[in-house]
């Protein structure tokens, strides 16, 4: 039995240990906005925040979470957007719009430690999400409009 | 015509004789009408799994969209709302390609309605919409005139609806300024839901009467406008394929042969259901030869979660019959394809006599090519969910061809095809893959054996391995050049395994459709030219992939024209220019699959050739920087769904080979544009999928299985190794709109490799560049 936060909501795990939260949240507790893209942590897709870090939820397996807080793309949409999705929709990224959740939550996550952030910060950090449409320009424009409007 | 070609590039042409569909009869206004004022009607638009649908029922339980069941719905295009709101349909899937906004503004545009009042609603899968295969870079060409009159038609009768009201004449009322009647002898206005309950029971129009607005008075075509979705994309409230859940769902993940038409021989899948949450497994029958669109067998693990299913999967121990494909192996096909490349092969194409000048003594360059299969690793692996009844099945699936699903499901359960309903999700990326629902049929499938609805979800793995691959493809190119370094004569071969092996067997040649992308509307002003293609025979699934054969069509061409322009020691650009030869229209041998259904409305114009490489050179100051010694530009020009592009691709090599790509210019003639912002959007990514294509984008098979299996062996471009900036030109243009989708795949493959051998002096003959000593 694992306990844990999921979107500041109490929750207790009893299913297989080694099931990763992404299929938790998603075939569990419907919450799709976060996705399966890879099932390795090489895509990004699946990104949310754990205590308030981007970590890939398809190799996190619920055994590790105990008392976890865990924030999905869900809870950053929950009060209006987030400045990171209003700059996500001005700067028009979305193209299927499948790894988007992912590459939002890696933004908010990269945000928060670097509020002043460069196009090498950008680089190095967002480079574990893969897009294949191809937005990665519009990313990095988004990013830096975001920390511009959340300084 | 070889056979196969009617059911694989030119399908889409086919069913899309789109001009019958403009005007719907008006007969069921009547009763939807009705139905409608009774109340009878309900939308459930944000109940899942239906938020896109906004599917009602009719008293008789018969599903019916929001533009059925409006008040006023002159055509199954669109349905006005007495409060005023207007239905629109997109019937295209939405894959990124940006078709839910730009094809509605179409319409909204010569309705002149208000683009804040417009929903948008998904077409199920329903042949009455003409062609709904989002392939081909079809949607806006093939759909800009039905739209246009079917807003103009609502618009028209919304005119006369108010001269009825107000009793004066009907050229007193005009549609101004948007989403209202205004009478131009008084400052009278109605406004279009008002308008609705009157317009419905008007006749409808004759299309002679319809006046289509003039270029001058477009308020959303050729106007950018962004993603209607995107709201909902970034917050991860739209419904993707993999997102879809119904009541008493069951997942599935199935164990399919490795090798194309492998067959179980021996199950034991007694740990795998001892898995947590693993219900049981079940058989899927082996295809039949051909096997198209058929599911590929082998065996489900069904459990109540998808993870259970993929855990129980991996514990199934299964032994395999391969079957005759077990012999395919990448490296000694690729030497197969080659030898094939430098034999004659057959004409497909032929102007003056090459082996006479190829034996008058001029300056012979030969060249070889070789471009590998490629997997689309969209990001959301094939995924449907399927709900069986009886005999009817009801499918939510991602897919590019929803009319597709119906006929495949129906023919693998025996039953009709109008039994079939297809809602048709967000697609998290398609790229071709999912013009192919063998996985829709795999759920339907499972669904029927289970009594229950069923979800089955693709892994990574399973999306890789199991691909209807990208063709591997070995080109043979030898020119003669004159004294002054031009062709005068032109031979080029091209040997793949075609598409058409996926519909029949014995395909082995290259259909018309494939040797037109790229190779048979020959570009360039030279007296004596031939192209050929070789025998191939295929041993996995091959499959349409953003381009297709334009990737290694374009890539043998335009590199070889580079080559030729170094034999010849001048610049690049000017070499190209002058290989196009003067402005000119290129004669009918020139067809190119996308313009069959209106060669005349699509010629092959060398002027516009021209234009985007002269727009390229001067948006990219070619000729005014110096380069070598690691950086290089380079330039390549190709025209492809009647869309012509340039590219000048700038690359910066360093001395381990590693590649990094700081600017991209690619330079676009569309013809008419009906919304430049997704044309951007697209031709960005294109050269973001260019790069991955280019830099490490290859499969290949041992013993009949694929070597590769997720985004650790089958890379694809990150941020940090896709274009720094791409600029994106649109040359602004009259002619009827083209493709957008892909175009602007096949020139950037060259550009860069043309851009490498400036920088490095390495002349990049085959693909990927990973396998030339470059990261």
């Amino acid at each position: 039995m694992v306990h844990l936060k999921i979107n500041g909501v109490e929750r207790t795990f009893e299913g297989d240990p080694e099931m990763p939260l992404l299929w938790y949240l998603r075939d569990i507790l419907g919450l799709t906005g976060t996705k399966f893209g890879c099932g390795m942590a090489l895509c990004g897709a699946c990104t949310v925040l754990m205590n308030g870090k981007a970590v890939r939820s398809c190799s996190k397996q619920m055994s590790t979470l105990a008392a976890a807080e865990i924030t999905t793309i869900e809870e950053i949409s929950a009060h209006g957007p987030h400045a990171v999705q209003a700059a996500w929709v001005d700067v028009n990224v979305p193209q299927c719009g499948y790894c988007q959740p992912g590459q939002i939550m890696q933004a908010v996550s990269l945000l928060k430690t670097k509020p002043a952030v460069t196009d090498d910060d950008i680089d190095t950090v967002m480079s574990g999400n893969i897009c294949r449409c191809g937005t990665y320009q519009r990313i990095r424009a988004a990013i830096k409009q975001a920390a511009k409007e959340m300084a | 015509m070889i056979p196969g070609e009617k059911i694989t590039l030119e399908k889409t042409l086919e069913k899309s004789a789109v001009r019958k569909f403009t005007i719907e009869n008006a007969s069921r206004r009547g009763f939807l009408q009705g139905m409608f004022s009774a109340g009878a009607f309900v939308l459930c638009a944000r109940l899942i799994p239906e938020p896109l649908w906004a599917e009602g029922r009719s008293a008789e339980g018969k599903a019916i969209s929001a533009i059925d069941a409006a008040a006023f719905h002159p055509s199954l295009w669109v349905g006005i709302q007495p409060d005023g709101t207007v239905y629109i349909v997109a019937h295209r899937s939405e894959m990124g390609n940006g078709v839910r906004t730009s094809l509605p503004r179409i319409l909204a545009d010569e309705l002149d309605a208000d683009w804040a009042r417009v929903q948008v609603v998904q077409g199920d899968g329903n042949e009455a919409y003409g062609s709904q295969d989002t392939d081909g870079s079809h949607s806006v060409r093939e759909f800009f005139d039905v739209l246009r009159e079917a807003g103009a038609t609502a618009r028209l009768m919304l005119v006369r609806a108010a001269a009825q009201q107000w009793g004066v004449p009907e050229s007193q009322c005009v549609a101004d300024p948007v989403h209202v009647v205004s009478d131009l002898n008084s400052s009278r206005k109605l406004g279009y839901g008002e308008l609705a309950s009157l317009a419905a029971k008007l006749p409808m129009p004759r299309q002679e009467e319809l006046k289509l607005k003039s270029p001058d008075a477009w308020r959303y075509i050729g106007k950018p406008a962004k993603g209607l979705d995107a709201p909902d994309v970034c917050s991860g409230k739209a419904i993707f394929g993999m997102d879809v859940r119904l009541d008493g769902m069951l997942y599935a993940a199935v164990a399919r042969p490795p090798v194309l038409g492998g067959k179980v021989k021996a199950l034991d899948d007694k740990a795998a259901l001892q898995v947590m949450g693993v219900k049981k497994t079940i058989a899927i029958d082996p295809f039949t030869a051909p096997h198209a669109a058929q599911a590929l067998g082998g065996v489900a693990v069904i459990a109540d979660n998808t993870w259970s299913a993929f855990k129980g999967r991996n514990k199934l121990q299964i032994a395999w019959e391969n079957g005759s494909h077990g012999v395919y192996n990448s490296t000694t096909y690729k030497k197969e394809l080659q030898e094939t490349a430098r034999r004659p092969g057959k004409v497909v194409y032929k102007a003056g006599d090459v082996d006479a000048e190829f034996t008058k003594g001029g300056k012979i360059v030969e060249a070889e090519y070789y471009a590998p299969h490629l997997a689309h690793a969209s990001m959301e692996p094939p995924v449907a969910v399927a709900d069986a009844q009886s005999d009817r099945v009801t499918v939510w699936s991602p897919t590019q061809d929803p009319q597709g699903v119906q006929e495949n499901v129906a023919k693998a359960l025996g039953i009709k095809k109008e039994n079939v309903v297809c809602h048709v999700t967000f697609l998290g990326g398609g790229f071709g893959r999912k013009s192919l629902p063998d996985y829709a049929v795999e759920a339907a499938v499972l669904s029927k054996k289970t009594g229950r609805p069923v979800k089955v979800i693709w892994s990574r793995e399973d999306d890789i391995k199991f691909d209807y691959f990208h063709s591997v493809a070995a080109m043979y190119m030898k020119a003669s050049l004159d004294a002054a370094g031009m062709p005068k004569a032109w031979l080029q071969r091209s040997v793949f395994p075609p598409i058409g092996s996926t519909f029949d067997v014995k395909a082995v040649y290259g259909s018309d459709g494939e040797m037109s992308l790229g190779w048979t509307p020959f570009p360039f002003d030279v007296p004596n030219v031939r192209a050929e293609n070789g025998k191939a025979t295929a041993h996995v699934r091959i499959g349409w992939l953003r381009s297709v054969a334009n990737i290694y069509h374009a890539f043998a061409v335009q590199s070889f024209a580079n080559e030729l322009a170094y034999a010849a020691n001048r610049d690049p650009l000017d070499y190209l220019l002058a290989l196009m030869g003067p402005p000119r229209i290129l004669g009918s041998e020139a067809k190119d699959s996308g313009a069959k259904s209106a060669p005349d409305k699509y010629p092959y114009d060398i002027a516009r050739l021209r234009q985007v490489a002269e727009v390229a050179a001067e948006k990219s100051q070619w000729g005014k920087r110096k380069f070598g010694k690691g950086s290089g530009m380079g330039i390549a020009v190709h025209r492809s769904f009647l869309t012509y592009v340039a590219t000048v691709v700038e690359v910066e090599v360093d001395n381990q080979g590693a590649i990094t790509i700081p600017h991209v210019h690619t330079v676009v003639d569309a013809g008419i544009v009906a919304n430049p912002e997704m044309v951007r959007q697209q031709f960005e990514g294109a050269a973001v999928f260019g790069t991955s294509i280019a830099r490490t984008g290859e499969i290949t098979a041992t013993n009949g299985a694929i070597d590769q299996s997720n985004f650790s062996d089958y890379p694809v471009a990150r941020m940090n190794e896709a274009p720094f900036q791409t600029d994106i030109h649109i040359v602004e243009s009259a002619a009827p709109p083209a493709g957008v989708g892909e175009p602007g795949v096949p020139p950037f493959i060259p550009a860069l490799c043309n851009a490498i051998f400036v920088a490095t002096g390495k002349r990049v003959r085959e693909l990927p560049l990973s396998r030339n000593g470059f990261s």
